[in-house]
């Protein structure tokens, strides 16, 4: 488990500039959250972090050394599932597993016994096209963990979904993440999710992107229907809510 | 698939080939060309049926000159596919030189292939390669570009090098493509072969063409002419059947 803290961060594409001194934290073992209009460099954020991208100033630190000194400790699921057609569920999980050295066969060990929690037993030997919206997406979470990183960056993983599955995964996604309690820093602009799932919430600014807001969410877990009706809930949800709007305009 | 759904599927083909054979029946005895030129198709089957043994020996070397100048070309096809994925500068270097060899005509380069390289078997094989490597290129080539930016940058993310994204992600990506490519190029390969045969031989389906022809048996032609589109079409449905094996993921694959 690591800690993340991003100091100062400036990134610009051919002078634009995009990400505009941005400093946040994802303490270690926590869930974190980032909320931003569409199009705010949430995504250029991510590819910082997974080393694709490098900043043109500012740094990150992990455990307090510069990102570049500990490559690889980001596990990536990205916005669609990125399933591989051509490989059944169980390749698709060790897939990272498979590309980090990992022999098939101690990946599948180490993928299987998680197939119950992801609901995903029995679909093992499935190919993705079999699968439903939120199946598959599990099936991305489930190659994201079994990476073992110290970080794992979950971007808008549930923007595809309809509403009621959406609904499903978040429960189910912060039951497990209790369980686990993976440091989690995750992208998206669905308000109650954000707060259903994190500890902690950033609001960005639209393009370039700079932390305008720093929410902490100390409600009790488990969360569950009934945490989404609570008041702190719902004054939070107005705060953040009105944060994202004025920042619209 | 059930009775009613194979007779949806076989009887439009079915009665449009009913329909051709019976115009080319009544044209043959009823027309004015005489059923020696234009013989009808009971004639051919019959003939044909007569000359099975010449017809089955000289339809093994097109079949063998077919078959290895694919895999010919299926090797080429896929080097070239590697080389123009690889580097934009070899893309854009051999990308006017593979359309210009599709512009040459064949009727000029056949025979001095024969010319060059004899009457054996070689000849051929350039030839039927020479004529299919270009859309199993192209759509390779295609298949690649068409992989998934997200995955990529998945691929990416868990440590994948750039040999390891081709193999793990464009490759697959490329293999629908692939096969629609083959299909193209599989209908091109055993008139390729004819052709180069025509072109100087000692057997197979093209000399035997020649030598019906030179001897006014317009009946053996057309036999040695069927026997050629049956063999097209046998490689054409093997195709689905290899797609079915070796890609149980795309459509095809799921129908099985």
């Amino acid at each position: 488990m690591t800690s993340v803290e991003i100091r100062g961060l400036n990134r610009s594409f051919d002078g634009v500039p995009v990400l505009k001194d941005l400093s946040l934290d994802v303490p270690e073992g926590e869930f974190v959250s980032i909320l931003g209009p569409s199009g705010s460099g949430k995504s250029t954020m991510f590819s910082v972090l997974t080393g694709a991208l490098a900043p043109s100033s500012g740094q990150v630190l992990l455990d307090g050394r510069p990102l570049a000194e500990r490559p690889g400790r980001f596990a990536y699921m990205p916005q669609r599932d990125a399933l591989l057609p051509w490989r059944r569920i169980i390749d698709n999980a060790t897939l990272g597993l498979e590309i980090a050295g990992v022999r098939r066969a101690e990946a599948r060990r180490r993928v299987e016994p998680l197939l119950e929690t992801f609901g995903l037993a029995g679909y093992e030997r499935s190919y993705p096209a079999r699968l439903s919206g939120g199946m598959r997406q599990r099936a991305a979470l489930l190659r994201t963990v079994v990476q073992e990183r110290d970080v794992l960056l979950l971007d808008e993983p549930f923007g595809a979904l309809d509403a009621l599955t959406r609904t499903r995964m978040q429960q189910w996604v912060e039951g497990v993440w209790e369980r686990y309690r993976w440091t989690v820093l995750l992208i998206t602009h669905d308000v109650r999710e954000a707060i259903f799932l994190s500890d902690r919430v950033y609001v960005f600014s639209p393009r370039p992107a700079t932390v305008v807001k720093e929410v902490l969410v100390d409600l009790p877990r488990p969360r569950t229907l009934e945490t989404v009706t609570d008041p702190k809930f719902v004054e939070i949800e107005a705060e953040l809510l009105g944060t994202l709007l004025e920042e619209r305009l | 698939m059930s009775p009613g759904g194979l007779v949806r599927r076989w009887s439009p083909p079915l009665a449009l080939i009913a329909l051709i054979v019976a115009a080319w029946q009544f044209y043959s005895a009823h027309g004015n060309l005489g059923e020696d030129v234009l013989p009808g198709p009971g004639r051919v089957l019959a003939q044909g049926w007569e000359h099975r043994g010449d017809l089955w020996t000289n339809t093994l070397p097109t079949l063998r000159a077919t078959l290895a100048g694919f895999g010919l070309s299926l090797a080429v096809g896929f080097g070239l596919s590697v080389l123009i994925d690889v580097s934009a500068a070899l893309r854009r270097a051999l990308t006017p030189v593979l359309v210009v060899t599709q512009t040459l005509p064949l009727i000029a380069i056949a025979p001095l292939v024969v010319l060059w390289f004899g009457f054996d078997l070689l000849p051929k094989v350039l030839l039927v390669a020479f004529v299919t490597f270009f859309p199993i290129t192209v759509a390779l080539t295609e298949g690649y570009a068409a992989a998934d930016p997200d995955s990529e940058a998945l691929l990416r993310s868990m440590g994948a090098g750039r040999w390891r994204i081709f193999r793990i992600l464009r490759v697959p990506t490329a293999v629908p493509f692939f096969f629609a490519g083959l299909r193209i190029a599989i209908t091109y390969a055993v008139v390729a072969a004819i052709f180069a045969e025509y072109a100087g031989a000692t057997t197979g389906l093209g000399i035997y063409m020649q030598n019906a022809k030179n001897s006014f048996r317009t009946d053996l032609v057309l036999a040695a002419v069927g026997v050629s589109a049956a063999l097209t079409l046998a490689l054409f449905a093997l195709t689905f059947a290899a797609e079915r094996l070796l890609a149980p993921w795309t459509r095809a694959g799921r129908d099985a």
